[in-house]
């Protein structure tokens, strides 16, 4: 029936040369058996359907990869505010003390100095030593022992403007003390000071040497040191009640500080709002990435190009490998039968009952725990998926080669003296082929969806390279599963409509390689 | 057929030996992570022996030290009489890992089977019957797209729809958090509504081959002289196909059903570890992960097992269902 319906299209084919006589030859347009599978291949249009999106998926994959802006592993960032702790600010309320002599002014005088402070008298004595108080101000009082003062117990401390300077115990008595009575210069250790309304201290050049304030600014790091200006602009923001300013440091570089005023420590947190670059992770689509980019700030459609050629080279040489050891072996098997026959088979037999998932799983373990180089890695899962699934081929092939073995056009090759190589080549492999394009093309699918799995789990290709397995790996974590749809959605998609291809087209060719089918 | 059945057994035995034995020596291949961390991790202790001195003293509490062949013959003496010795990673025996979480997944899997072939069968069969038409392309093609969805693909889409946006399900795990305080019939319902979405993955998965299995076969029998036959009698299209023809059909069907049986014993280790469903699928992924050989060592041999039982009541029950097969 089909071969009357073959020639009927051949018929109308030829039909304009009128000038043939009807039995002439070249009316009939004689078809190769290829051409055939091809013709009946092409008016199947579901597997069509499937040809045209397996080549889209290998122009996507192959070429995209360089048409594509960016590279596979190109790393993306954006400047992003940051706001990080910076400093503290403490209006100091209690009495701090600066020590002149550590032997006379120890901690426990601390105290019984605050506490005669307190009591409002001028005088104490602790372990047989006498200390007089003397009132500056309403907060400060100088402690002195035998005449001579050993400490200050002030809520106004003096700090050093430089980085690096310090300030010392007469040099910061002496500005108290001027500060208090409300001179304008004072001498300290033998050079004169002036000492301005705010509480700044210079000396004759004009250089401030330090200053006087209520304030005391820490730094959080321990390596930050705050310019005077900076301090300023922080105390004043604190006494003006400011949330937040923007200063441009000695570097030019801009920050916008935050305060915040902490009532249980009875300070402003300060926070450096700094801009900073940082990795483009989980950026949304956008002119830019068109599906936005993934964990590692990397273009999602780029990466999806590179994770489709390598998902389909896996996915080939897999196949490759699977068609190759199970030509051989099932041809061998089937031609020579007998013992030979029984051995192989028995072969097939325990590669057949071998778990395939869990083995690859193990494996995949193992070079977690050996620390395997990425690429080395996909080799290795090339070769071993390859190992572990040409087993159903070689069954395929020795069935196939058995039954053809036993036809007349196998006896006829016999009878004429044909080598037996040549036979094995040129008459019973070309009619192997049909059924094993079949099953390698539906091979391609599972094998894909099966590196995509290890892959997912994390147990297959691995970063830096891209797979459409590993780019849904992300997945695992809710977050991504929740916000990000642009991350996995797109790869599932690949992923499924590449396999859904292969089989369709599989599909194809076995109906267009059947003779016996009705269309 | 009982001396058949004897052949295949015996030959059985002989693969299961050889696929043991691969294993085994694969597993032995393997760095011993396992070992390693526990003998690093006690050597940290304080006052503890140093790391070799551990490692030496697990290799040999573990039975790593002699080589891979003695090794699988101790391993092989001790399965004989039923000794699979302890996890490592679950330190408890084996067997005990095994029944605690086997049976969950069995009950997964049958569940999951049921509906597969109330679902598959009926399609394949309707698909068949109007080769060729809009049904029958939208069925093989649901049937294909089932074969070619990946599994976890598949289950993350589930859990988008049904836990995160609809919020009906759980994302993972057997039990909810407040299933201690349920009444022995909530306990139970809890679970059944946590492995909803496990079902539905296996269901939808697996259920595309037997589809296509189905039709397959129904187009071969609709082909067939005695159809035709029965079409010249004048009997009613009806009883044509779902007297003459479906019998037929379930020839095959049967054979692929009571081959897929056994296996649902191995569990559904990619769906359970996305669900965190703690079945056997579940249990030996993390034994694996982990190194744990007698765990996977027993979970291996027992999937190869199962295959083989699989392979040989499918072609038993060939001889059995269909009269023109006869097996010497």
């Amino acid at each position: 029936m089909e071969d009357m319906k073959d020639k009927k299209d051949m018929l109308e084919t030829a039909a304009p040369s009128e000038e043939f006589s009807l039995s002439d030859d070249r009316r009939v347009k004689v078809l190769s058996p290829g051409q055939l599978v091809l013709k009946r291949f092409f008016r199947n249009r579901l597997a069509v359907t499937g040809m045209v999106i397996l080549l889209a998926m290998f122009i996507f994959s192959f070429v995209g990869g360089l048409l594509s802006p960016y590279e596979e592993d190109q790393k993306f960032y954006r400047v992003d505010a940051q706001a990080k702790d910076y400093a503290g600010i403490v209006h100091n309320e209690e009495f701090r003390y600066t020590v002149g002599d550590k032997e006379l002014f120890k901690s426990t005088v601390h105290a019984q100095a605050l506490k005669a402070i307190l009591q409002g008298k001028d005088s104490f004595e602790y372990k047989g030593t006498g200390y007089t108080l003397e009132k500056l101000t309403d907060d400060a009082y100088v402690v002195s022992s035998g005449g001579s003062p050993v400490g200050i117990a002030s809520k106004e401390l003096v700090n050093p403007s430089a980085q690096d300077g310090s300030v010392s115990f007469e040099f910061s008595l002496a500005a108290l003390r001027a500060k208090a009575s409300g001179e304008k210069t004072f001498t300290a250790e033998g050079n004169e000071y002036d000492i301005g309304e705010d509480g700044i201290i210079t000396d004759k050049s004009g250089t401030e040497i330090a200053y006087v304030s209520q304030y005391i600014v820490r730094a959080v790091m321990s390596d930050v040191f705050f310019s005077r200006e900076l301090k300023n602009q922080l105390i004043d923001a604190v006494e003006a009640g400011q949330k937040s300013f923007e200063y441009t440091d000695e570097n030019g570089v801009t920050a916008e500080y935050i305060l915040k005023y902490d009532a249980a420590n009875k300070s402003w947190d300060v926070k450096q709002e700094i801009d900073t670059k940082v990795f483009d992770t989980y950026s949304a689509p956008s002119k830019e990435h068109w599906l936005g980019t993934d964990r590692n700030g990397m273009d999602m459609l780029t990466r999806l190009m590179y994770g489709g050629r390598i998902s389909l080279i896996i996915g080939f040489v897999v196949v490759f490998i699977e068609a190759l050891i199970g030509v051989v072996l099932g041809g061998i098997a089937g031609y020579f039968g007998g013992w030979v026959d029984g051995l192989i088979m028995r072969i097939v037999d325990v590669f057949y009952c071998l778990p395939f998932l869990p083995i690859m799983i193990i494996l995949g373990a193992a070079m977690d725990a050996a620390n395997v180089p990425s690429f080395t890695r996909m080799m290795y899962m090339m070769i071993t998926l390859g190992i572990l699934g040409w087993a159903g081929v070689a069954r395929l092939v020795r069935g196939q080669i058995l039954s053809l073995r036993e036809q007349e056009f196998m006896t006829a090759t016999e009878a004429c003296g044909i080598a037996p190589s040549r036979r094995i080549f040129r008459h019973l492999i070309p009619n192997v082929m049909p059924q094993l394009i079949v099953y390698m093309t539906m091979g391609l699918g599972t094998t894909i969806i099966l590196e995509a799995t290890l892959s997912f789990l994390g147990l297959g290709v691995r970063f830096p390279f891209a797979s459409w397995g590993n780019i849904i790996n992300d997945v695992n974590d809710t977050f991504v599963l929740t916000n990000y749809w642009f991350i996995w959605i797109p790869a599932g998609v690949l992923l499924l409509i590449t396999v859904l291809a292969f089989n369709i087209v599989g599909d194809g060719l076995r109906d267009a390689f059947d003779p016996k089918m009705k269309r | 057929m009982r001396k058949y059945i004897l052949k295949r057994l015996l030959q059985s035995v002989i693969i299961l030996f050889f696929v043991a034995f691969i294993i085994y020596a694969l597993m032995r291949c393997l760095p011993t992570s396992f070992i390693e961390a526990a003998a690093r991790q006690k050597s940290m202790q304080p006052g503890s022996k140093s790391y070799e001195e551990w490692m030496e003293q697990l290799t040999v509490m573990y039975n790593m030290d002699g080589s891979i062949i003695s090794g699988y013959f101790k391993w092989l003496g001790s399965m004989l009489r039923g000794d699979f010795g302890d996890s490592w990673k679950y330190t408890v025996p084996v067997l005990t890992k095994f029944n605690d979480t086997v049976w969950l997944s069995f009950a997964m899997g049958l569940i999951s089977f049921i509906f597969e072939l109330i679902i598959a069968i009926p399609l394949g069969i309707i698909a068949a019957t109007k080769q060729y038409s809009k049904t029958d392309y939208t069925i093989s093609v649901i049937a294909l797209a089932g074969i070619s969805l990946p599994t976890f693909f598949f289950a993350s889409l589930l859990k988008l729809l049904f836990s995160v946006k609809l919020g009906w399900f759980d994302l993972y795990g057997l039990i909810g958090r407040n299933y201690d305080q349920l009444s022995a019939f909530g306990q139970l319902m809890d679970k059944a509504n946590h492995l909803v979405m496990p079902i539905i993955t296996l269901v939808v998965v697996s259920m595309g081959a037997l589809m296509r299995y189905t039709r397959t076969n129904m187009l071969e029998v609709l082909n067939a002289d005695y159809i035709r036959t029965a079409r010249a009698k004048g009997l009613s299209e009806r009883r044509v196909i779902y007297h003459h023809a479906f019998r037929n059909t379930l020839i095959p069907i049967v054979t692929i059903v009571g081959g897929t049986l056994p296996t649902l014993f191995s569990g559904a280790l990619i769906t359970e570890t996305l669900f965190a469903i703690p079945g056997i699928g579940y249990a030996s992924y993390q034994a694996m992960i982990a190194g744990d050989i007698p765990f996977s060592m027993f979970f291996l041999v027992f999937t190869a097992l199962l295959t083989l039982i699989g392979n040989l009541i499918a072609d038993v029950l060939y001889a059995v269902v269909d009269p023109r097969v006869r097996i010497a």
